[in-house]
Formats: structure tokens, C-alpha cells, sequence
């Protein structure tokens, strides 16, 4: 053990570490984002009684749920180009990692919905509300809320899984580990504090949902 | 069964105009073959109350629900304030903002405040303004008397306040007739009688009604009209003087001597 340890690559370096963190924490929010549409238009084909919807949304799980993510990711970016869809390295990776957490969170939506009462659909098309406004209204909330921990679970992993994507040169954390690693040969200040920068942006996001749960989910305390 | 069917036709040619449910003949089979409803016909005339009574299993909570199509039937007819109910989907939500139903279970939407559960359906289905449908929402809740709980979640609520909630949400779309599936039965006894006191005052105020219900006492004192149901059919229908006093039919005899110990 004669290895010195040099923290100064960092100290030196902040400000790309800096950049890294917003890149990361843009990627994750983007694709969680319209990842999180893609689940609930999954979790309505799968709940929907309609086969064909049902069909096409057991397909997209089973396909994305079953293939490797890095996989899928090579398959957008470097694959697509092959039909003539040339994606940017960034655009790519909001694609990947937006299908890949629909799929993941279609199944857990699916089943905050199927565990809303009979009664509550009832009563809401007893008011004259159509089938997609008892959905709206009257499902997706408590379904949400039943399932919230579950989710904010799949987040946190969706947010470690956008480390992959450094693999494409996307630009993010990972990428600026990679980038000054490759220069410097200090892997272990690098990918130390690369790491601890992830444990901090995770905790950031935990902390966003727990002000969500406090803002729209607070109803769910009263549930009994 | 031919009695009633000729008097509801009757009824029905006479005052038509009158008539806010006109159900004849209502057959529903379960997919199991169950034979639920067996031809069951009856009129409800505007500001009447009609209470259903009967045994469980008689197929009164399933009849009434056939008026709002929450349950499909497979023969007969329903007509509700002369619409007619056909399975064709636009049909039936104009039937359903017609007729308000409050639960058993009061199904208020847990994440929307009382004051959203009551102005929901007027603004999303009414199209109504929201400053609009608060106010309405405000004079109903008053009339229930929850407005002070206005902004809490229905979870923070008794089971009696619930219910009324859910009555006051109902009513929110103004609808020319109320269905009542057993109002009372999963409230805990000293919270019936709050629901009663609502649903009499509104029974007063000449809302048509029709109740599923075993409280005796606000079917002696506010029905105008009780039907009693057992296995699928209407067995027999009266005034409450008459049904109580002078039931005509055994198996009327034997519920009564049942519930009324």
C-alpha cells in the first residue's frame, strides 16, 4: 500500500463534477418524467378489459423487462440509425431510460389500480363521469398514493441506471468520471467521489418525493 | 307478478309525464345462470319515496342499481324521466347525471377534499364553473351540515358524516331522482339516525326517492309507497299502513315477524 492519495484531480475539477451532477439529475428527471406517462398509459392498456390495448402493453413489459437496459440503449443509438433515425447520444438516452422505466413502472401502477375498490369506479360513473374521467379522477390518485413507496424504489434505480449511459458519451456524472480518469489515472478519488456525488443526488430525489408525498399524497395517512 | 305488471302498464299510459322510473318486466341472470331478477316492474312517480324491503338475496340493491345501469339487465325495460336505458354508452351517462346514488359503503374519493368530492361531478360532468360549483357544493354541505369539515379528507370523518357527504355529492348534480342502496347498514347504530334525519328532510323537500333500506321506522314514517322483494320478485306492495299493518302475502308475514322481533 504505497498509493498517495491525491485529491486535488477533484478539487481541481469541481466545476465539471458540478456540470456532471446537472447533467445527471436533468437525464434521470426527463426520462422518470415521460417514463412516468408511459407507465400510467401502460397500467390503462393492461387494466383496461380492451385485449388489444392489454396485448400491446404486456408485450412492451415483457420485452423491456426481459432484455438488458445497455442492450436496449446500443439498440436506439446505434441501431436506429440503420432505418435512418440518427439520434444524438443524449436524445437516445432519455428514449432508453424513459422505456425502460415505463415498463418497470407500468407493472407497479397496475397494481395501485387494481387495488382501488369496486365502489369507488361505481360511485364515480354513478355521477355520470366517463370511463376516462373515473379514471382521471377518481383512480389515479389513490392508485398512485398506494403504490408511491414502490415507485419512489423504481426511481431511485431508474437514477443509478442513467450511469449507463456514459457508455454512448452521453454526457452526465458517470461520462466526467470516465472523461477525468482517462486523463489523470486517479480511479479511486474519482470514482470515490463519483459515487458519494450519486448517494447525494439520490438522497436530493428522496427528498423531492417525500415534499410530493406531503403535497398530494397526504390523504393517504386517513386511509384506513 | 301479472297484477303488478298490468297496474305499472297502466300507470305508465296514464301519467307518463309523471312517472320519473318506469322498469317493466327487469330479468337479469348472473353468468353463473342465476336467475336474480325475474321480471320485476315498477313506476316511480315524481316526489314519491318508495321504499324496497326484503330479505338479502331478494335482489332489491341489484334492482335498483339496473336504474343507473351499474348492473346490465338481459330483459324488460327502463325508461328514467323518458329516457330510455340502452346499453349504447352516451345513453347511459345521460341517464346516470339524471339519478344520484349514495352507497352502502359512502365510495367518497379518499384524495379529494369534502368540498371537491361534492363539486367534482358538477364541474366535470355539468361543465359547470368551478367558483359556481363551490358555492353549490357550500349550500349542500350546509344543508347536511358538514360544511365546518368542509376541507378535510373523508377519512377524518365519522361513517355518519360520510354518508352525509356522500348525499350532498349526489345531490350536487341535481338529479331528478335518488337511489338509496342501504344508506344505514354500515354505520355504527349511533350514527343512523343522523342519515335518517337527512334523508327525511329531503324526502319533505319533494325529492323522488327509492330507498333499500331496514330501518322500519323511516319506512312507516316517510314512505309513501314499500315494496317488498324476495327471490328476484315483487311480492307485494303497499302503503306502510297497509304493509305493516296488514301484510297479505306468507312470505311478508314471515319477514316481518322477522325483523320487527
Amino acid at each position: 500500500m504505497d498509493y498517495t492519495m491525491q485529491f486535488s484531480v477533484v478539487w481541481n475539477n469541481v466545476g465539471l463534477f458540478i456540470q456532471g451532477v446537472f447533467l445527471t439529475l436533468q437525464l434521470a428527471l426527463t426520462s422518470i418524467a415521460f417514463g412516468l406517462v408511459l407507465g400510467v398509459l401502460g397500467a390503462l392498456g393492461r387494466t383496461s378489459g380492451n385485449k388489444i390495448l392489454n396485448a400491446i402493453a404486456v408485450a412492451y413489459v415483457e420485452f423491456i423487462r426481459n432484455t438488458p437496459f445497455l442492450i436496449q440503449l446500443f439498440f436506439f443509438f446505434f441501431g436506429l440509425p440503420g432505418i435512418g433515425l440518427r439520434l444524438t447520444p443524449w436524445q437516445a438516452s432519455v428514449l432508453a431510460l424513459a422505456i425502460n422505466f415505463g415498463a418497470y413502472s407500468t407493472e407497479i401502477i397496475r397494481a395501485g389500480i387494481e387495488g382501488i375498490g369496486k365502489g369507488q369506479i361505481e360511485a364515480g360513473m354513478a355521477l355520470g363521469l366517463s370511463k376516462l374521467k373515473v379514471f382521471r379522477h377518481v383512480v389515479l390518485m389513490p392508485a398512485l398514493g398506494n403504490i408511491y413507496p414502490s415507485l419512489v424504489s423504481q426511481i431511485v434505480i431508474a437514477i443509478l441506471f442513467t450511469s449507463v449511459v456514459s457508455q454512448i458519451s452521453a454526457e452526465e456524472l458517470t461520462f466526467v468520471g470516465n472523461f477525468l480518469q482517462s486523463r489523470t489515472f486517479r480511479s479511486f478519488e474519482i470514482y470515490l467521489t463519483i459515487a458519494f456525488l450519486y448517494l447525494g443526488i439520490v438522497w436530493f430525489v428522496k427528498f423531492l418525493a417525500f415534499l410530493i408525498q406531503q403535497k398530494f399524497f397526504s390523504f393517504m395517512q386517513y386511509i384506513r | 307478478m301479472t297484477q303488478f305488471d298490468s297496474m305499472g302498464a297502466i300507470a305508465t299510459a296514464d301519467d307518463s309525464k309523471d312517472a320519473v322510473i318506469v322498469a317493466q318486466d327487469v330479468e337479469k341472470w348472473y353468468s353463473n345462470k342465476f336467475h336474480v331478477l325475474q321480471g320485476v316492474s315498477l313506476t316511480v312517480h315524481r316526489g314519491e319515496v318508495v321504499v324496497v324491503m326484503g330479505p338479502s338475496g331478494s335482489g332489491k340493491s341489484t334492482f335498483i342499481r339496473t336504474f343507473n345501469a351499474l348492473e346490465p339487465y338481459q330483459k324488460g325495460s327502463i325508461e328514467i324521466d323518458g329516457i330510455k336505458l340502452t346499453p349504447n354508452m352516451k345513453n347511459v351517462e345521460a341517464v346516470r347525471r339524471e339519478v344520484g346514488m349514495v352507497f352502502q359503503q359512502f365510495n367518497l374519493f379518499p384524495h379529494l377534499t369534502v368540498l371537491q368530492n361534492v363539486m367534482l361531478a358538477p364541474v366535470e360532468v355539468r361543465g359547470w364553473k368551478k367558483e359556481q360549483a363551490k358555492q353549490v357544493a357550500g349550500e349542500l354541505l350546509e344543508r347536511v351540515g358538514i360544511l365546518n369539515q368542509a376541507n378535510k379528507f373523508p377519512g377524518q370523518l365519522s361513517g355518519g358524516q360520510q354518508q352525509r357527504v356522500a348525499i350532498a355529492r349526489a345531490l350536487a348534480m341535481q338529479p331528478k331522482v335518488m337511489l338509496f342502496d342501504e344508506p344505514t347498514s354500515a354505520l355504527d347504530p349511533e350514527m343512523v339516525s343522523e342519515v335518517l334525519d337527512v334523508m327525511r328532510t329531503l324526502a319533505q323537500s319533494g325529492m323522488t326517492m327509492v330507498c333499500v333500506t331496514h330501518e322500519v321506522g323511516f319506512a312507516r314514517q316517510v314512505a309513501d309507497r314499500i315494496v317488498f322483494m324476495a327471490d328476484g320478485l315483487i311480492v307485494e306492495e303497499g302503503t306502510p299502513q297497509e304493509f305493516f299493518g296488514n301484510p297479505k302475502h306468507d312470505r311478508t308475514k314471515q319477514f316481518l315477524a322477522q325483523i320487527l322481533h
